[in-house]
C-alpha cells in the first residue's frame, strides 16, 4: 500500500478533523452518561423494591412473632411437709388437689365459680408438670419448693397487654374477676415472663402455652437425613454416569431432558406420587419421615444431578488428561481427581437443594405429615410433623396464642434456611476453585 | 545453523542405515474428527533412545499424531483413527491391548503444565501407586526422589514435598509433570509443545533435561520452535495440513531438506 493513513479505503483528507472538545461533543457525552445513570437508578429501585418486601415480611413476622418467644409463668410455692404423700406411689398422688390448694393460698376467699375461673388461669396440665418435676427429683418433697407454671393462653395474652379490658366483659376471654386475680398475683411478684424454652423443647400441644417445635424440628431433621442419604449418592451416581459414561444418543438425550423437567415439576405432584406409590403400593406408614424424606429426595434429585454435572464439567480437561496420560483408568480419573475437585460445588448445591426441601409443605401434607402429634419422633418410621407442616397446623388453630407461635415458627424455619444457605456460601468461598 | 558440506551430509545419511531400532511405527494413519479429516496416511518411525521432533505450521496435525501414539484420542468422542500404530511391533489399536498399560508405557507431557492440585509428592507418587509399582512407603519415597532428580527438580523442591504442585512456577510445574510421567517408568515419553508456556530460562532447563532423558527413554516432541527442534532432536518430521511432508535426520532436515515446503517453513517463509 502506498499510504498508511487510510481507514476503510477512504482517505483521511476527506474527513473534517474531529473536535473532541466542542460543545456538541460535550452534549453527546453528557447524554451517554445520563443513560448510564438512569440504568443504575432502575437497578437500585428494583433492589430497593425487593429488599423492601423482604423487610416488610421479616418485620411483620417479628412483630407478631416476638411475643411467642416469652411465656407468662406464675411462681407457686408448695409446702410439702403438710401434704400427705405416699412416696412410693408418686405417680398416682392427688396432684390436682395439691396444686389447687397451693394456688388458692395466694388469694383470698373465692366462690365456687370464681375458683373455676381462677384455676383456668393456669395451664390445665400444671399438676402433671409438678408431678414430673418431683418424680425426677423426689428430694424436692422435703419442705417447701417453688414451681414455675405456665399461665393459660388467655392470661398470657392479658399479661402481654393484648386483651382490651375496656371492652364489655362478655366480649373478651378474660373476665373481670380473672383480671383482678391476675393483678393480685402480679402485685405479689408471682408473674414473670421468661424466655419460652418450651417453644423449642416441647412438642405440639392443644394448649398454646405448652406447644413447641421440638417434634417439628426433629421431624424435619429425619426428613432431611433420609432425603440426603437417598438423593446425594443417587444424584452423584446418576450425574457421573450421564456425564462420563452414557453414550450420546437419543435415549440419553431424552433422559437428560426429563431430568431437567423433573426439577420444574410442582411439588404437590411429588406428594401425590408418594401417596400413591410409597403409601399405596409399598404400604409404608403414614406421616412417617421415611416417606416424606423419600418424596423430598425425588424433588432434590434433579437439583443434585444438575449441579453435579455442572461441577464435573467445570473441572478442566487437563486434569483428566493428566490422570489418563499416566495410565489411570477412567474410573480412577473420576474418583481420584475429578469428583474430589467438584465436591465443594456439589456440597454447595446439595445444601441449597436440602434447604429447598426443608421448606417444602405440599407433598408433606399429602402424605399426612400434618397430623397432631404430641411427642417428637424417635426414628424415621414414627409419625411426625415437620417445620412447614407445623406452621400450617398452627396457622389453622383458633387459639390466640397460636397466632404468635405461627410467626415464631416461621422465624425459626427462616433461621434454619439462613443457616443452611450460610453454610453453602461458606463452603463456596472457602473451597471452590476458580480454574 | 551450521552449514554442512555435501560430504558430511552424505556421511550422515550413510550413518542412518545403522540407526537404532524402531520403537513405535505409524503406518498409513488417518484421523477424522467427525467429518473432518485431520491426518492423511502418515507413515512415521519413532526410533529407540532418540528424540523425534514433530514440526509444522499450526493445525497441521502434530498433536493429533502424537495423541494417536498413546490413544489419548480415545477421550475425544468424535475422533476416529484408522491405519496401524505399533509399539514394539504390537498394534496399539488392537482391541486386546489394554489402554491403561499402553499409557503407562507411553507417557505424556502436555502443552500447558497440568499438575494435580495436590502435593508435589502426591503428584509424582500417584502413577506408581495406581499401578502398584511399590511394596512399601520407602520404595515409593525412592521412586519419588529419583523421578524428581531425573526431572532436575529435586534440589528445588526437596524441602517442600508436601506443598501443592500448583504453587510452583510454570517451568517447575512442567518439570514436575515430566517427573510424574517418568515415575511410572515409561518406555516412550510424548511431549506436546512442553515449553510453549515457559520462559526462556525454564525452556533451557527442560531442553537440557530432554537431552539427558534420551539415554533411557524414547522421546517424541512437538515443537513450534525450529531452534528447539534443532537443539534437542536427532530426527525431525515435518507435517503440513494433515500430511507428513518429510522425515529424516535433524541435521539433514535443517540443512538440506528434500521438500520445498520444509525449506520454506524452516526458513520462516510460512507457519
Ligand atoms: N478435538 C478436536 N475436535 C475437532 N477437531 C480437532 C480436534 N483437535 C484437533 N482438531 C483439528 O484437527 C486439525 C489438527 O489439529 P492439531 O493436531 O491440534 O494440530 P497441531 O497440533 O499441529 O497444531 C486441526 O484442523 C484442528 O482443528
Ligand atoms: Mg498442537
Amino acid at each position: 500500500m502506498a499510504t498508511t493513513d487510510t481507514i476503510g479505503g477512504s482517505p483521511t483528507a476527506a474527513r473534517p478533523p474531529v473536535v473532541w472538545n466542542s460543545e456538541e461533543m460535550a452534549k453527546r457525552r453528557k447524554a451517554r452518561y445520563g443513560a448510564d445513570r438512569r440504568l443504575q437508578i432502575y437497578g437500585m429501585v428494583a433492589i430497593a423494591f425487593a429488599l423492601g418486601f423482604l423487610a416488610v415480611l421479616i418485620g411483620t413476622l417479628t412483630f407478631t412473632g416476638y411475643r411467642a418467644f416469652t411465656q407468662s409463668m406464675v411462681t407457686i410455692d408448695i409446702d410439702f411437709s403438710a401434704a400427705e404423700l405416699n412416696r412410693d406411689d408418686l405417680m398416682d398422688a392427688n396432684w390436682r388437689t395439691i396444686f389447687r390448694q397451693a394456688v388458692l393460698d395466694d388469694v383470698g376467699e373465692l366462690s365456687r365459680s370464681e375458683e373455676r375461673d381462677y384455676f383456668s388461669m393456669f395451664t390445665s396440665s400444671a399438676p402433671f408438670l409438678i408431678r414430673d418435676q418431683i418424680i425426677a427429683d423426689p428430694s424436692i418433697l422435703d419442705g417447701r419448693a417453688t414451681f414455675m407454671v405456665p399461665m393459660s393462653d388467655p392470661i398470657d395474652q392479658l399479661a402481654k397487654g393484648l386483651v382490651n379490658t375496656d371492652l364489655p366483659e362478655n366480649q373478651r376471654r378474660v373476665n373481670d374477676k380473672q383480671v383482678e386475680l391476675f393483678n393480685q398475683l402480679k402485685e405479689k411478684g408471682a408473674v414473670t415472663q421468661p424466655f419460652n424454652w418450651a417453644l423449642f423443647l416441647n412438642a405440639d400441644s392443644r394448649f398454646p402455652e405448652l406447644a413447641g417445635l421440638s417434634g417439628a424440628i426433629s421431624g424435619s431433621f429425619w426428613l432431611l437425613l433420609v432425603c440426603f442419604l437417598i438423593s446425594f449418592p443417587v444424584g452423584i451416581a446418576a450425574a457421573i454416569y450421564l456425564e462420563e459414561f452414557a453414550p450420546k444418543n437419543r435415549f440419553t438425550d431424552l433422559i437428560e431432558i426429563n431430568i431437567n423437567n423433573l426439577a420444574a415439576v410442582p411439588s404437590v405432584v411429588f406428594g401425590l406420587l408418594g401417596l400413591a406409590v410409597f403409601l399405596g403400593w409399598f404400604g409404608l406408614p403414614r406421616s412417617a419421615p421415611l416417606v416424606g424424606g423419600m418424596v423430598l429426595a425425588l424433588m432434590t434429585l434433579p437439583t443434585i444431578i444438575i449441579v453435579t454435572r455442572a461441577a464435573l464439567t467445570s473441572v478442566p480437561s487437563s486434569i483428566r488428561e493428566a490422570a489418563l496420560g499416566i495410565g489411570a483408568s477412567k474410573h480412577e480419573a473420576i474418583f481420584h481427581h475429578i469428583l474430589p475437585l467438584s465436591m465443594p460445588s456439589i456440597m454447595t448445591g446439595t445444601i441449597i437443594g436440602l434447604a429447598q426441601a426443608l421448606g417444602e409443605t405440599a407433598p408433606l401434607l399429602l402424605i399426612g405429615m400434618n397430623a397432631f402429634i404430641t411427642s417428637p419422633p424417635a426414628g424415621v418410621l414414627e409419625a411426625s410433623t415437620a417445620l412447614p407442616t407445623q406452621i400450617y397446623i398452627w396457622a389453622d388453630s383458633p387459639e390466640r396464642g397460636f397466632v404468635a407461635r405461627t410467626s415464631a415458627a416461621i422465624l425459626v424455619l427462616l433461621g434454619f434456611l439462613v443457616l443452611m444457605n450460610g453454610i453453602a456460601i461458606f463452603l463456596r468461598q472457602r473451597f471452590e476453585r476458580r480454574w | 545453523m551450521n552449514i554442512m558440506t555435501e560430504a558430511a551430509v552424505e556421511q550422515k545419511v550413510q550413518a542412518g542405515l545403522n540407526e537404532p531400532a524402531v520403537k513405535m511405527k505409524g503406518e498409513s494413519v488417518d484421523v477424522h474428527y467427525g467429518e473432518k479429516q485431520a491426518l492423511f496416511g502418515v507413515n512415521l518411525d519413532i526410533r529407540e533412545n532418540q528424540v523425534t521432533a514433530l514440526i509444522g505450521p499450526s493445525g497441521c496435525g502434530k498433536s493429533t499424531f502424537l495423541r494417536c501414539l498413546n490413544r489419548m484420542n480415545d477421550t475425544i468422542d468424535i475422533a476416529r483413527v484408522s491405519g496401524k500404530i505399533t509399539l514394539d511391533g504390537e498394534d496399539v489399536y488392537d482391541p486386546k491391548i489394554d489402554v491403561v498399560e499402553l499409557r503407562a508405557r507411553v507417557g505424556m507431557v502436555f502443552q500447558k503444565p497440568n499438575p494435580f492440585p495436590k502435593s508435589i509428592y502426591e503428584n509424582v507418587a500417584y502413577g506408581p501407586r495406581i499401578h502398584g509399582l511399590t511394596k512399601n512407603r520407602a520404595e515409593l519415597d525412592g521412586i519419588v526422589e529419583s523421578s524428581l532428580k531425573k526431572a532436575a527438580l529435586w534440589n528445588e523442591v526437596k524441602d517442600r514435598l508436601n506443598e501443592s504442585g500448583t504453587g510452583l512456577s510454570g517451568g517447575q510445574q512442567q518439570r514436575l509433570c515430566i517427573a510424574r510421567a517418568i515415575a511410572v517408568s515409561p518406555e516412550v515419553i510424548l511431549m506436546d509443545e512442553p515449553c510453549s508456556a515457559l520462559d526462556p530460562i525454564a525452556t533451557a532447563k527442560v531442553e537440557e533435561l530432554i537431552d539427558e532423558l534420551r539415554e533411557n527413554y524414547t522421546i517424541v516432541i512437538v515443537t513450534h520452535s525450529m531452534q528447539q527442534a534443532a537443539r534437542v532432536s536427532q530426527r525431525t518430521a515435518m507435517f503440513h495440513i494433515g500430511y507428513l511432508v518429510e522425515e529424516g535426520a535433524t541435521e539433514k532436515m535443517f540443512t538440506n531438506p528434500d521438500d520445498k515446503r520444509t525449506q520454506d517453513y524452516i526458513t520462516g517463509r510460512f507457519g
